[in-house]
């Protein structure tokens, strides 16, 4: 299970990266959004895989019988989720705006804040 | 004790989200916005006195122990960075009264920058790292907002590349921060300190350290990881880059010395080597870049980079003296750049542009802003008996010490470099003539502006020149900080009540 999710976690990354290399700015949200899903897995991976075990501990017993899930990391995804979510709306918002504004959406054509040089142009 | 660490971030959350529900009545949300960076200045007082007396204080929220609680602790590195946030935020917060427009207010800019104070402020107190992830993300969605408010189409196109490079540096710290609990079962900063000396997995721990030094870099805008600054610093209001430039890439800095100092081992040669290249070509990329800008707001924010390098290098040299050198330059560097900024604002109302070329005569028709400006710059450079000499005087001690010449070598020309593009600065907007009819004078504006504008520069001068000509105390406080630092089992204590063996 674990490495089943590693290989899924890199080809995420993979393909994320793959996309944010574009000067697309919309493939570069999605690939922003890919790593920030990919980043989250990982963390679900890092508190132990079971299936279906619940966290109970039975009677007379200090501890779970067989070993279960860490619900911590679980916790920790939830707040990861709902923060990124937030974050890339809000990217959209921009990406969308800035699409409205200046008209493009490809990053090398975007110059305003850092204009050329003007021997640059010719 | 408890409350008054959460206090720092606290006040400006509460005064935020009220600023933020009276941005209609711009009168109320600029009181409230005072209201919030005064009480936050007290508390931060507060707190620097009680550590600096007592040493670390520490407090466990929902009465949780730790390490399974959320632990807040402020150490000497902790309150003076508190210390300096809370007047960078009332200086700029007094500035912004005269620089921020009605229409951004009413856009809620004083709501978003008590956010960020509070995020700035919580990454500084936090003594848990998921703790401080979610802090990070307060501050960045704050400066997203201050960044693109205002809706200018420069502003959009530097606030895009902004947002996405900085994306990237938070996925790069939620990684880390993953593998470092799969790792040690703890995300707790002082147990974690205790859990990787036990930690058998050189690769792995060499893997968090590049992923961190990867997401704090971005943050801190170290070499090659900047650009995202030089594309972005300059579009806001001039209030809003000055406390970004103050404290924003600070707090990658204060991350940095965090993380390598408590929780991974002291021995972990890779990153300090790393972190040493990546100090020196982030001081000469930073200066050589300010050297081919002729704005005077760009040639600032490029400065900043270099900076970044300077205090990095303190920590990647990690010996007491380079530390203690680079809280002190943390300190200088913060007031001397905020104020530089306030200044180029101020330059900008009366010359009418941040362009070189289009301004002059500044010095003429204000002897007490050039001599403001000078005496800041002048610190920056690291000119005697200015803040910025003991700061850079305290680095070259601790390279020669380790014998490491050629770093004195690049610490002394940058320091020259920076003397260039202050003179530059000097010479264009000041000392020349200006090219049109002159500039305004500052009796054409309102006392009440005048005040908001000089106000805030005067005393951030007065810190500087204290730091300067009275430089003992700072200094003996950062050497002890950096002690603590080097040696966090007074930390530890605090945190874990005792049970640090």
């Amino acid at each position: 299970m674990e490495t089943a999710l590693a290989v899924l976690v890199g080809i995420m990354v993979a393909t994320g990266v793959y996309l944010m290399l574009t000067a697309n700015l919309l493939r570069y949200l999605f690939g922003l959004i890919l790593l920030s899903n990919a980043a989250n897995l990982a963390i679900f991976a890092t508190g132990r895989l079971t299936r279906a075990v619940p966290p109970l501990v039975p009677e007379g017993l200090q501890a779970p019988a067989e070993p279960v899930a860490n619900a911590l990391p679980q916790a920790m995804i939830l707040t990861a989720i709902v923060i990124g979510f937030g974050l890339l709306a809000f990217t959209l918002a921009l990406v969308v705006r800035c699409y409205r504004e200046l008209g493009t959406l490809d990053a090398n054509a975007m110059r305003l804040s850092e204009p050329p040089a003007a021997d640059e142009e010719h | 004790m408890g409350w008054l660490l959460a206090l720092p971030f606290l006040i400006p959350i509460v005064a935020g989200l009220l600023a933020l529900m009276a941005r209609g009545r711009v009168w109320l949300a600029r009181a409230i916005g005072l209201l919030g960076c005064a009480a936050l200045l007290l508390v931060t007082l507060g707190i620097f006195i009680v550590v600096a007396r007592h040493g670390p204080v520490a407090a466990q929220m929902g009465s949780w122990p730790a390490p399974f609680g959320i632990t807040l602790v402020a150490d000497r590195l902790s309150a003076i960075m508190l210390l300096v946030t809370g007047v960078v935020g009332i200086s700029v917060m007094v500035f912004g009264l005269a620089d921020i427009d009605r229409r951004r207010e009413r856009q809620g800019y004083q709501g978003f920058f008590q956010l960020l104070l509070a995020g700035v402020c919580g990454s500084f107190v936090t003594g848990d790292l998921f703790n401080l992830y979610v802090w990070f993300e307060v501050m960045l969605i704050a400066s997203f907002a201050l960044l693109v408010l205002g809706g200018e189409r420069r502003q959009l196109d530097g606030g895009i590349k902004y947002v996405a490079l900085n994306l990237v540096s938070t996925l790069l710290m939620l990684t880390a921060i993953g593998l470092v609990y799969g790792l040690t079962g703890t995300l707790n900063m002082a147990a974690l300190h205790l859990a990787m000396s036990e930690v058998q997995q050189p690769a792995a721990i060499n893997t968090l350290a590049l992923l961190l030094i990867g997401a704090f870099g971005i943050k801190a805008a170290l070499f090659p990881l900047f650009f995202w600054l030089p594309a972005s610093y300059h579009v806001p209001p001039v209030a809003v880059t000055a406390v970004f430039a103050g404290l924003l890439t600070k707090v990658g800095v204060y991350a940095l010395i965090r993380t390598f100092t408590l929780i991974f081992p002291a021995d972990l040669a890779l990153a300090h080597e790393l972190l040493l290249g990546m100090a020196l070509l982030t001081m000469l990329t930073g200066v050589l870049g300010a050297a081919a800008q002729y704005e005077f707001r760009r040639i600032l924010a490029f400065h900043i980079i270099s900076q970044i390098g300077f205090l990095v290098l303190g920590l990647a040299l990690f010996s007491p003296l380079a530390l203690g050198g680079c809280i002190f330059y943390m300190v200088h560097n913060i007031v001397a750049k905020t104020n530089l900024l306030l200044i180029s604002g101020t330059a900008r109302r009366m010359a009418g542009s941040f362009e070189l070329a289009q301004i002059g005569g500044l010095y003429r028709a204000s002897p007490l802003l050039a001599t403001l400006f000078f005496i800041a710059a002048f610190s920056l450079a690291g000119f005697p008996p200015l803040s910025g000499f003991w700061a850079k005087l305290l680095l070259v001690i601790a390279s020669l010490e380790q014998a490491a010449y050629w770093v004195v070598a690049v610490m002394l020309v940058t320091g020259a470099l920076t003397l260039f593009s202050m003179s530059k600065i000097w010479a264009g907007a000041f000392w020349k003539s200006h090219p049109g009819d002159g500039p305004r004078l500052l009796h054409a504006f309102g006392a009440a502006e005048r005040v908001q504008r000089l106000l805030p520069a005067v005393a951030l001068v007065l810190v500087t020149l204290a730091l300067g000509l009275f430089p003992q105390p700072m200094i003996a406080f950062s050497e002890a900080a950096a002690k603590e630092l080097l040696n966090p089992a007074g930390y530890i204590d605090v945190v874990l009540a005792g049970r640090s063996r």
